[in-house]
């Protein structure tokens, strides 16, 4: 059965979401390039997650103040990052699991046993904290963040990124 | 977040996007897309269900393993173990967010102005 992308979100929401005549134009691809045994893979979340003794947190106070503004920066996540470190601030999702167990949405101790088992090469060193609501069109992160974040995987030698939406 | 996708695979790097609303993202035509049935906040499942995490990294895995064309999607085969109701108000934040705040006080701003007009 394919997946019911609508199932969990507000009846009010769906026509927005059904509605736009919105399709990009072209597609887009680049082969993997490795066996996947060999590929480094680093994970990206757009939900809210960062180091809370280290960093700053995501400026929802200026969301909520301008409320088609969302913080469009980004955040380093160690491999190494342990469930006491991180916090989570997103206002479009109760952050509660979050704070129970981040790999509902950052994956690290999934990936970690993938790369342990040898179904992937390795695990990269660093990943990726977004907050996922941004400005129509994500103007910021076509221009600054994502082109930042290409540079850093090309730079640690990944292969892959695994990218999850809050 | 397949913008981003689309950056980074456009880059050279390939990208798999796991998600509750593939049917969003393929507007997007990007690489390869998992779809996960999940309530929001949840690409990778249950916290602390490290069978069902599993289950869905290893679908990202097998599709930058196997997709050989863009737009590749495949699907992870799990129900969610809670009931719909209570997982639909567990996912939602304890108040609106602030565009849904903002949109829900235009509509009463214009239905009380369509009130007085009547």
């Amino acid at each position: 059965m394919p997946v019911d992308s609508f199932r969990y979100l507000p009846r009010s929401f769906r026509a927005g979401y059904e509605g736009t005549g919105f399709q990009e134009e072209t597609t887009v691809w680049s082969p993997l390039g490795v066996p996947i045994e060999e590929a480094t893979v680093a994970l990206l979340t757009s939900a809210g997650i960062y180091l809370a003794d280290s960093q700053e947190p995501f400026d929802v106070e200026r969301e909520k103040r301008e409320p088609n503004w969302g913080d469009p920066t980004w955040r380093s996540i160690p491999r190494t990052v342990q469930q006491a470190d991180v916090a989570a601030e997103h206002l479009h999702i109760n952050t509660r699991d979050l704070l129970i167990d981040f790999n509902v949405a950052l994956p690290i101790r999934a990936f970690e046993q993938l790369a342990a088992d040898g179904a992937i090469g390795d695990l990269a060193d660093e990943h990726y904290g977004f907050m996922g609501f941004q400005e129509s069109g994500a103007k910021h992160w076509r221009a600054h963040e994502g082109p930042e974040i290409a540079q850093r995987l090309k730079d640690a030698g990944v292969h892959a990124l695994v990218l999850a939406p809050a | 977040m397949p913008v981003l996708a689309r950056l980074i695979e456009e880059s050279g790097i390939a990208t798999v996007v796991v998600t509750m609303m593939p049917a969003l993202a393929e507007k997007f035509r990007p690489a390869r897309v998992v779809g996960v049935e999940f309530p929001f906040g949840h690409a990778f499942g249950m916290p602390e269900d490290q069978a069902m995490q599993r289950t869905a990294a290893e679908a990202a895995v097998q599709l930058l393993s196997e997709a050989t064309e863009p737009e590749s999607r495949l699907d992870v085969d799990i129900e969610w173990p809670i009931d719909d109701r209570t997982a639909y108000r567990d996912w939602q934040p304890s108040e609106p967010s602030p565009i849904v705040a903002q949109n829900i006080r235009r509509r009463a701003e214009i239905e009380a102005r369509r009130g007085s007009a009547d």
